[in-house]
């Protein structure tokens, strides 16, 4: 019955269980084979985007669920957005620089 | 409630240990950033050296990928654990952690020994440079998380973890977090999108 209520505080304290992270855990898992299968299959021209956005989600994924930042304070959030926003436009702008776009 | 009970709450409410490490992180991604974008310009330039596509051994590196990500998985059940004072779970996901971690590394000396035997040194091409610096920052960023779950195993056995334990727990797990998802973009651009 404590162990009950002491996982329960905790859920709601961190929005998820430990079920919840295996099963956030199978998807991430899911989600690599998938990105595997890119190397053997030809997806043509959907390989990149698909590529991407893959690596996209896993990585939100983590981020919000592994990391409670979905669950945390907002401020939280925008620390590490705005570390990550900021490097993605100086590095698309120093990649832009060298024509990396048009090669 | 939820940021205040993580200790050393500061007159925002927020825990100013959590507040830094965010911080760390976001400045992190501007390291890794530049690692990143230095290795995509450069990836192309083999100066008759091997090409990625020559090195590249992806089914190994996608079970080494398999190993970190799973790594994360059971350190958000080290987390979850300290949160619910379970100090033998806690140790023990911790343990499964840094043991995920090591084969991780192990499988990253593996591969830079095998690409050193195929011609591809530091110094072999730009490619080669621009590689070795990426991936080998991210293996010293995996290394000294290593290093540091060990010592959390080490100092809660003693019970001697200065502040509140879980947040304690939850700080090195964001930094090993962290260190996973520069590994989901780097096994993405570097290893999955030919040059």
């Amino acid at each position: 019955m404590t162990t009950n209520t002491a996982n329960s505080a905790h859920q709601e304290q961190h929005g998820m269980s430990d079920a919840g992270y295996i099963r956030i855990a199978i998807i991430l898992a899911t989600i690599t084979g998938l990105e595997v299968s890119t190397y053997y299959v030809d997806f043509g021209v959907l390989f990149l985007p698909a590529l991407l956005i893959m690596m996209a989600i896993k990585f939100v994924m983590v981020v919000s669920y592994f990391m409670h930042l979905k669950f945390d304070n907002k401020i939280f959030s925008f620390l590490f957005y705005a570390g990550l926003i900021l490097a993605i436009g100086v590095y698309a702008a120093f990649l832009a620089t060298f024509k990396f776009f048009i090669q | 409630m939820t940021d205040v009970a993580h200790g050393h709450a500061s007159s925002t409410g927020i825990s100013n240990v959590k507040l830094g490490m965010w911080a760390f992180l976001g400045s992190e991604c501007l390291l890794f950033g530049g690692l990143i974008s230095t290795y995509m310009l450069y990836r192309g330039r083999v100066a008759g050296g091997p090409r990625p596509s020559q090195v590249f051994d992806i089914p190994f590196t996608s079970v080494s990928s398999f190993v970190l990500l799973m790594s994360s998985l059971t350190m958000v059940l080290a987390v979850s654990a300290a949160h619910k004072d379970d100090d033998r779970k806690t140790n023990l996901w911790l343990t499964v952690t840094a043991l995920l971690g090591a084969t991780f590394v192990g499988g990253q000396v593996y591969e830079f020994t095998a690409f050193y035997k195929e011609g591809l040194g530091f110094s072999t091409s730009l490619f080669g440079s621009s590689f070795y610096t990426l991936t080998g920052f991210h293996g010293v960023h995996v290394t000294v998380g290593i290093i540091m779950l060990m010592s959390l195993v080490g100092i809660l056995k003693r019970s001697s973890v200065p502040g509140k334990k879980a947040e304690v727990v939850e700080m090195i797990g964001l930094y090993w977090h962290f260190v996973d998802i520069v590994w989901i973009i780097i096994f993405t651009l570097v290893y999955l999108i030919p040059v």
